[in-house]
């Protein structure tokens, strides 16, 4: 029999997708190099999607990331109606923003709990903690799973959607099946004001440091999808600009692109982006909240992401419960599309940042290209550029204490590992 | 979807876009199309949280997942999680990933781990972004999915 249990690494089981390792090296004391190698970038999924039916973009993406499907997903459909040029009615948006909410949720719990707050709590890993602190780890779970629920409510599966499609979706859930989640919503809007006051108790390192932030930006809401791309050194523009003003760079070190403003050079994405950028659209809950964590309308230090991680849960459940104490169902799940050639662009608001798409479309609704950015590949240069500046400031710190504070300082960013990388080891040479 | 206690249910994991990583999935797919009696099939990315969840409440649960371990491609494991411990360590390497093998150490942690869970795989080789498996992972997807069955067997007429 071929079976062998007797070698057993923790990390066999684990999906293994692409390794990526952040290399510091350090010369006189002073730091010489920093270099994060990220592998795998989406390449392989737009060339996967040439030749296909535009009507695959949402589910094939989708796959792209196990842990924001929804964001892939509706980056897709809304270029492919940007190329068909199809605007869908508001409670049709709106169920895509209850979706969207849930994926926060989902994502933002689980960074907040299982992989963000050990480093702060001096916890080498989750299981550390739920050890000590079983009842907060449960906790975490029962917040993520709310979301999660609402993912496979409104999207048929919790993990990969199938329900959402150009122009909609196939079928839109009844007001009877989203109302159960009215109770618990609340329950978890109060967890996420409780996290939030208890992620700003944590000790921060004193760093901070002047971003090019870019996020999207709507006329009335908090950005989850749509809207115009703005950056913190003024730049408003539409989606379908983005390609003029940001680009991707091959870099010798890495496989995956870097993301570069032209003109600008590196640029943040993600909850501080989305935060400093759009503080005055969060809900007034959700700003009072920050008040009373002491953080913004400006958040510069990344340590600090995990707070603003939890104002965004906040504004996640808020909104869930507004979006489902409106909620009409649709007259029709989704919109005939109208099957024309032309280019799309979408963008929406993953939970770790800004992705963009980009399809050409021919007449028999064909994908001809497509382009899709993800958030990790827009971070990289940041990433490390805030481990350069760091390891400059921390410099005297415990080789171990300083390796573990650059693992936070990448985790800052809540890298994806389907979108962009797996592991991150760290040596420090 | 919880599992039955009645049942055993059966989680494929893994991602048909990445190579070898599809295993689970496509094990899972062929064990669903044979209707085997008493057996729930359920298909997941890994991601831990949602597999505890996925088996909160079962009694026996089979997990097959694409393995990356060292050792040659094609060798099968066979790991019974609810008596085996799983080295830690991969955490404080991971900079997002919470999978299999954190689940089932959270979840004996949290004292939520099903009485009965088997943890099965094939050593993987190619784990990039690409449809198709290895020949090595191919060969042995018959001898695997033998093993369940007879696992299944025992498990039923125990």
């Amino acid at each position: 029999m071929l079976m062998n249990n007797r070698v057993i690494r923790v990390d066999q089981l684990a999906r293994v997708e692409g390794e990526g390792s952040l290399i510091v090296k350090m010369s006189d004391g002073k730091v010489a190099d920093v270099k994060l190698k990220i592998f795998e970038p989406p390449r392989f999924f737009e060339a996967f999607l040439r030749g296909r039916k535009f009507t695959e973009a949402p589910d094939i993406t989708a796959r792209i990331c196990g842990i924001c499907p929804v964001a892939y997903q509706t980056s897709s459909v809304l270029a492919m109606e940007d190329a068909m040029g199809l605007t869908v009615d508001d409670q049709i948006r709106q169920l895509r923003r209850l979706l969207y909410c849930g994926e926060w949720i989902e994502s933002h719990v689980l960074h907040i709990y299982l992989l963000h707050a050990p480093d702060f709590l001096g916890y080498e890993d989750a299981l550390l903690l739920a050890k000590d602190k079983p009842d907060l780890v449960a906790r975490a779970l029962k917040m993520k799973k709310i979301g999660n629920d609402l993912m496979t409510a409104i999207g048929g599966r919790e993990i990969h959607p199938v329900n959402v499609r150009v122009g909609g979706f196939y079928r839109s859930p009844r007001k009877d099946e989203l109302e159960p989640f009215i109770d618990r919503l609340q329950w978890g809007l109060d967890q996420a004001i409780d996290t939030a006051k208890l992620v700003s108790t944590f000790e921060f390192p004193d760093f901070e440091t002047e971003y090019e932030f870019v996020s999207l930006r709507h006329p009335e809401e908090y950005p989850l999808m749509g809207g115009r791309i703005v950056t913190s050194s003024g730049l408003d523009i539409s989606i379908r600009e983005y390609e003029f003003h940001f680009e991707e760079r091959h870099v010798p070190h890495s496989n995956a692109l870097h993301g570069l403003e032209r003109g600008h050079g590196r640029y943040a994405v993600g909850p501080l982006a989305r935060f400093n950028l759009n503080f005055d659209r969060l809900s007034p809950l959700a700003r009072q909240v920050a008040a009373d964590v002491h953080i913004g309308p400006v958040v510069k230090n990344p340590f600090k992401s995990i707070i603003v991680r939890a104002i965004e849960t906040v504004y996640a459940y808020e909104e869930a419960l507004r979006i489902i104490r409106a909620y009409e169902p649709p007259a029709s799940p989704s919109h005939a599309v109208p099957v024309t050639a032309g280019i799309g662009c979408g963008a929406s608001e993953a939970p770790r940042g800004m992705l963009y798409h980009r399809y050409r479309v021919t007449d028999d609704g064909l994908i001809r290209d497509a382009k899709i950015v993800p958030p990790t590949a827009q971070n990289q240069p940041t990433i490390e550029e805030d481990v350069r500046l760091f390891v400059t400031k921390f410099a005297g710190l415990p080789r171990e204490e300083l390796t573990w504070k650059c693992e936070q300082a990448v985790r800052n960013y809540d890298p994806c590992i389907s979108c962009a990388t797996h592991f991150v080891r760290l040596e420090i040479q | 979807m919880n599992g039955t206690a009645a049942h055993t249910l059966l989680v494929g994991v893994g991602n048909e876009f990445r190579n070898d990583d599809a295993l689970g999935i496509l094990v899972a797919r062929e064990i669903r199309r044979r209707s085997l009696p008493g057996i729930t099939v359920v298909e997941r990315s890994g991601e831990g949280t949602a597999l505890m969840d996925t088996w909160a409440g079962a009694e026996l649960v089979i997990v097959v997942d694409a393995i990356f371990s060292g050792k040659a491609p094609g060798v099968i494991h066979r790991l019974d999680a609810a008596h085996d411990e799983i080295p830690r360590g991969f955490f404080h390497y991971s900079s997002h990933a919470f999978g299999v093998a954190e689940a089932v150490a959270m979840a004996r942690e949290l004292k939520i781990l099903p009485p009965r869970i088997i943890l099965y795989g094939i050593e993987g080789k190619e784990f990039g972004e690409g449809v198709g498996l290895s020949d090595q992972v191919v060969k042995n997807i018959p001898h695997l999915i033998a093993m369940i069955e007879e696992d299944l067997h025992a498990l039923h007429t125990a």
